[in-house]
């Protein structure tokens, strides 16, 4: 009945990749601008100081008697001075020649204004951090440029660099952590919300299609509303074909019934044996063509519960008592005693209107192969299973043909001339089946049919 | 006893009612749950007979109705629909029995009986001849203080005779109303339950005297 549903990856599994994901280019980016943005700041802080450095130089630059000369301050190097004790290089052009300092240094083409340039550069290996101005001396017959070059190596921002980027990889990795936590939490509320419509659904009886009266979040509305939409069709079909069922029985019945009490009658009045037989024979007919429209429509019921098993607990010697009791004034009329052999208080899990028809099919059965001023047995036993055993003292099962007489439309070889369809046992087959029981059939040795019907 | 029979198919209600009649009932006919519910005001019944379809509504409405208005008469449910859900329904709705159309008259006879026995007190249905009393709906017989339970076919063939004494019974009659249709019997089938009704009957007044090539008859002698 049930189908195979196909799966296409997991809600769970996709929402936490997504967001777990999210979170790890979230931390990625974040550790990359803020380390970026320091190192702009820290290298922001060192070119002041190497711009200050070189201003300081510059503006100690005079011509005195036609030469350039150059008496730095002491503080121009000093306020270079870092824990790291990074090296300070510099350099003096006049226009381009060095005057003074590290030659390796290069000059910046003057080709720049007043203000002060820097550049990062690599010589012999170090990197180094370079600040470079020049100013215009005005002798007393000549003009001259002065450019002045100081250069700083980077241990010490390199050492800071390297702490913000470690306190910022653990602020991220801490971020990193807490986003997967919320992930998981995020996934679970919003999975088990689902998770809870599916147990309220499924925990259902079989019987059960009333709507989903539960609140759901707003994005299941559509979801929820449209399941409801197709349980309310679901159970209207179903009462309808049962409607329907009801109702053609009724048709069919209806008319057979008033053929069947004229016959009766008129069988009453008639006198002439020939007219007399016809009567009976046509009576005949009609139980024929009731009882096997009966039992088919109840076979259809019957293959269709089965699929929805309703087990409630019942007391099963009450149920067989029941039947007996409805079941007695027809045994009567054949003066056939129909005998309850049970210890109280056999109880059961099964579905009531499936097990009474099944029980009732077998007694109808016996009581039509029992002959007049006979006894029908009917016991229950609670062990070793749960049986019900219904013997008569008929002619008993052809012994050839007990294993397929449960089949649809089977009927033993000395049914002639008994009114039956053949649905009889394979209704009660079906219903001890769909209940995880079976019937057996025997011949009693002192005459007589003995069905089991065990849960 | 007097019968209310509720149902719409005019045929089959006057064939049911035909029969009644030859077995010396009384029976009123109502053929909507409207007319019903004034018939089972005003006359006293001892049984209803209900169907379910109804052109004014559904027979268990008025069954629910009759049980409200804490009337006690016995219902036996006519029902023509599923066998297994209906059949439970109207148990439950307060019906005493019911039957699946097409119905055999005899067991009809056989529920209405049982009905009326289980509510016992509700209807006095001895009748005398002679010096012998017998109860139908009992099912017993008492002849000069002595009681007899009946067994149902010697009911139902003395019931037969009872009703019309002095008048001779066919075998053939006899064998169509004990044995049903599904069972072929031979008509001297009917022989046995006659010398049981004599057996019991010895003691009496009553005697039942063969008429060879007729049948049976029920005297008063």
């Amino acid at each position: 009945m049930s189908e195979a549903v196909r799966v296409s990856g997991s809600l769970r599994n996709r929402l936490t990749v997504i967001l777990i994901g999210g979170a790890a280019i979230l931390a990625v980016l974040l550790f990359f601008i803020v380390r970026n943005y320091a190192a702009q700041i820290a290298q922001q802080s060192q070119d002041n100081i190497l711009g200050a450095s070189v201003t300081s130089i510059l503006g100690a630059a005079i011509i005195r008697d036609g030469a350039v000369e150059v008496d730095f301050p002491y503080a121009s190097f000093s306020m270079l001075n870092t824990d790291s004790d990074d090296r300070v290089f510099y350099a003096i052009y006049q226009d381009d020649t060095l005057l003074s300092g590290y030659e390796s240094l290069p000059l910046v083409a003057p080709d720049f204004g007043e203000g002060t340039v820097f550049r990062s550069a690599t010589i012999q290996g170090t990197t180094l951090r370079v600040a470079t101005a020049s100013r215009v001396l005005i002798g007393e017959d000549r003009r001259t440029r002065i450019s002045v070059s100081v250069a700083q190596t980077q241990d010490a921002l390199s050492g800071v660099l390297n702490r913000i980027s470690r306190n910022v990889a653990l602020f991220g990795a801490g971020f990193f952590a807490l986003a997967t936590l919320l992930a998981f939490w995020a996934t679970s509320t919003t999975i088990g919300q689902l998770k809870r419509l599916t147990t309220s659904v499924t925990r259902r009886g079989p019987q059960d299609l009333s709507p989903v009266v539960k609140p759901v979040p707003s994005e299941m509305v559509p979801l929820v509303s449209s399941l409801n939409h197709l349980m309310s069709r679901l159970d209207h079909s179903l009462s309808q074909s049962e409607d329907f069922i009801a109702e053609a029985a009724h048709r069919v019945r209806t008319p057979l019934a008033t053929v069947r009490s004229h016959a009766e009658a008129t069988l009453q009045r008639v006198g002439r044996e020939e007219n007399r037989q016809a009567l009976r024979s046509m009576v005949r007919a009609i139980d024929e063509s009731s009882r096997a429209a009966g039992q088919l429509l109840d076979h259809a019921m019957i293959t269709f519960r089965a699929d929805h098993l309703d087990r409630q607990d019942l007391d099963l010697v009450d149920l067989v008592q029941e039947l007996v009791l409805r079941l007695t004034p027809v045994a009567d009329m054949k003066d056939v005693d129909l005998r309850l052999d049970a210890a109280p208080g056999i109880r059961v899990a099964a579905d009531p209107i499936l097990l009474q028809n099944a029980i009732r099919n077998l007694i109808d059965n016996a009581l039509k192969y029992s002959p007049s001023d006979s006894t029908i047995m009917i016991r229950l036993r609670s062990a070793p299973h749960i049986q019900v055993e219904i013997c008569d003292e008929g002619p008993g099962f052809p012994p050839d043909q007990i294993g397929g007489l449960v089949a649809r439309f089977a009927r033993g070889s000395n049914a002639d001339g008994i009114i039956g369809s053949g649905l009889g046992l394979t209704i009660a087959q079906d219903v001890a089946l769909a209940h995880g029981g079976h019937i057996s059939l025997a011949n009693r040795p002192e005459g007589g049919a003995c069905v089991t019907f065990s849960l | 006893m007097k019968f209310l029979l509720v149902e719409d198919n005019q045929e089959l209600a006057e064939a049911v009612i035909g029969r009644m009649q030859l077995d010396g009932h009384v029976i009123d006919h109502a053929d909507k749950i409207q007319d019903a519910i004034a018939f089972s005001e005003t006359g006293e019944y001892d049984l209803i007979l209900l169907d379910i379809m109804l052109p004014d509504g559904d027979g268990r409405d008025f069954l629910k109705q009759h049980r409200a208005a804490r009337r006690n008469t016995p219902v036996i449910v006519l029902t023509a629909r599923s066998q297994v859900s209906d059949r439970i329904g109207v148990l439950d709705l307060g019906a005493d029995d019911y039957v699946t159309k097409p119905f055999d008259h005899a067991e009809l006879q056989a529920r209405c009986r049982a009905v009326l026995r289980r509510k016992a007190g509700a209807a006095q249905s001895e009748l005398r001849m002679g010096d012998v009393r017998f109860d139908p709906v009992a099912g017993r017989l008492t002849v000069k203080d002595e009681v007899i339970d009946l067994r149902n076919r010697e009911l139902r063939l003395l019931e037969l005779l009872f009703n019309a004494p002095g008048q001779i019974f066919p075998k053939q009659k006899l064998v169509d109303r004990l044995f049903s249709y599904e069972e072929d019997v031979s008509e001297n089938a009917v022989e046995v339950y006659i010398a049981r009704l004599r057996k019991h009957l010895e003691p009496s007044e009553l005697k039942i005297t063969t008429h060879r090539g007729l049948g049976y008859r029920l005297d008063n002698v």
